[in-house]
């Protein structure tokens, strides 16, 4: 079976700092891809090359088997959902929640051409499957960061693609915020039959499911395999060079760093 | 009153007016929510530079204006991407080397400079035939341009990288913006001048972003305010007999202040409305 996300050897380096550095990795149809590792391991980098915002110095990238480059990567882009770390919003940016969503649907409408009765049936059932119609006439800049994140999901999800890359989706929410994102993203992952990877600062917040997990650092992958096995105090301690406790729990696991002393 | 509107001039002056105020206010939309300001002043010094190596050369100051201000927002976006910049860094590069090559300009001008300081401050009142087909041509060219391409600009105006995430061709979008501004702006320096079409820019979309929420009414209130600005300062300009340009521009000033004043935006809920909705 053709992987959907193949990457070869790719190196990515923004100036002098080399982001990604020879990195393989090869993803099935239908996977939940959990990426993990510390900071400035290359896990955004990771998710942007597989929608060809990453610029490659070396390697190659294929998306549903085919090599991406700068000829065809907005056709590509068009099945590949991407919710970026936290975007600043001006609060008085002049476009509401449902254009944004919207926004979602332009690349499949192509130049020149308006948005018809399918691509408002398609944006107004990912509005109701991602729970947000009463925030539909907000202006963007008026929400909280749980509502944004979901709103930008929902954009993602109006390009009905194939994959979905989320970059930190919980990152500076509430509790209660991210155990609704957490929910959304295994339902929606699980419904429209994605291909999804997620990228997590906080190994707590993994989705339940989670098959897979990739461990990067120092622009490395370091671990690639079941979340089960990846979810060990000596590798994760070796990742993030610091002691970590894991405290097993009925819901998921607890993670934490210890003090070295 | 009324028989000045027989005059050619003033007829002129008037279509000029309504052409300059839609196209720059609109293109302002597009500088005002992607946070560029000085833009439209680095165009509006281009376009001097141009002007006066123009009348250096002996060639149409308006055709080495228009030359000089497309090269220059042909550079803005493709420096600020491959630099990594921000854009206003990359504006203010462009800026400075516009500054210096118009300086440098000045200083070659033998004798009186009249000719090439009309390019700054402008009159709206000496236009030609040539100039209001040039503007007209420039401002329906905007106008298609904006309708036809409006969700684009939309998602552009938005971030960037998710218009460009969604499969949209995101950097033909901005960096056709850039060009249209300095197409705009070499075309109205008749009108209001080089430096004073900064205001022009700015004043309506700004006033227009205090009022609504709602990209499509913004570029419509944008062009009416522009518009507004435009035949309000021609009016007082001729009623006080002083140049029309310092006028439209105070006129944009004050649209801007009163908007700002009347800004639901700006509103706060009172206590009561508080308690009152929190059952």
């Amino acid at each position: 079976m053709p992987y959907i996300v193949d990457i070869r050897n790719v190196t990515v380096s923004y100036r002098e700092n080399v982001a990604l550095h020879n990195v393989s990795l090869s993803v099935e149809e239908g996977e939940l891809v959990a990426i993990a590792g510390p900071n400035g391991a290359g896990k955004t980098t990771l998710l942007t090359v597989i929608n060809g915002l990453g610029k490659l110095l070396s390697g190659v990238v294929k998306v549903f088997g085919i090599e991406v480059n700068q000829r065809n990567i907005n056709q590509l882009r068009k099945a590949i959902g991407y919710v970026p770390q936290k975007l600043n919003i001006d609060p008085r940016m002049p476009i509401t929640v449902r254009e944004v969503v919207m926004i979602g649907r332009y690349g499949k409408i192509g130049l020149l051409r308006k948005a018809n009765d399918n691509d408002k049936k398609v944006v107004d059932d990912v509005i109701d499957s991602v729970g947000i119609r009463h925030l539909l006439h907000r202006p963007i800049g008026h929400l909280s960061g749980g509502e944004l994140q979901k709103v930008h999901m929902a954009r993602a999800l109006a390009q009905e693609p194939k994959i979905l890359l989320l970059d930190e989706p919980t990152a500076n929410l509430d509790l209660s915020a991210q155990k609704s994102i957490l929910e959304l993203i295994e339902k929606i992952h699980w419904q429209k039959q994605l291909t999804t990877f997620v990228v997590m600062h906080e190994l707590t917040h993994l989705p339940q499911n989670c098959g897979r997990m990739i461990l990067m650092k120092n622009a490395k992958i370091v671990f690639q395999g079941e979340t089960q096995k990846a979810l060990s105090e000596n590798i994760l301690s070796e990742v993030y060079d610091c002691p970590v406790k894991l405290l097993k729990t009925d819901n998921g696991v607890i993670v934490r760093a210890l003090t070295n002393a | 009153m009324l028989e000045i509107l027989h005059y050619k001039f003033m007829q002129y002056a008037i279509l000029a007016s309504i052409l300059g105020g839609v196209s720059c206010s609109i293109i302002g939309v597009f500088v005002v929510t992607m946070e560029i300001p000085f833009l439209g002043v680095t165009m509006a010094h281009a376009a001097f530079a141009g002007g006066i190596f123009g009348l250096l050369l002996g060639i149409n100051p308006l055709i080495s204006a228009f030359m000089l201000c497309l090269l220059s927002s042909l550079l803005i976006g493709p420096i600020a991407d491959k630099a990594e910049f921000n854009p206003d860094t990359s504006i203010g590069i462009i800026f400075s080397i516009m500054m210096g090559v118009a300086f440098l300009g000045l200083a070659m001008i033998p004798g009186p400079k009249t000719e090439a300081l009309s390019l700054i401050w402008g009159s709206i009142l000496t236009i030609s035939k040539i100039d209001i087909i040039l503007m007209t041509i420039v401002c329906s060219i905007t106008i298609l341009l904006v309708v036809l391409f409006f969700k684009e600009i939309q998602a552009v105006i938005f971030h960037r990288e998710v218009a460009a995430s969604v499969g949209i061709p995101e950097r033909w979008i901005y960096y056709g913006l850039l060009f249209l501004s300095g197409a705009i702006v070499t075309t109205n320096l008749n009108t209001v001048g080089g430096l004073l079409i900064f205001s022009l820019l700015i004043n309506p979309a700004a006033a227009a972003y205090q009022l609504t929420y709602n990209l499509r009414t913004m570029f419509i209130l944008s062009g009416c305010f522009g518009v507004l600005s435009c035949f309000l300062g021609l009016f007082f300009s001729y009623i006080f007999n002083v140049p029309s340009g310092a006028v439209i521009i105070i006129t944009s000033s004050v649209i801007f202040a009163l908007t700002l004043l009347l800004s639901p935006k700006r509103k706060v809920k009172k206590v009561g409305q508080i308690n009152e909705s929190n059952g």
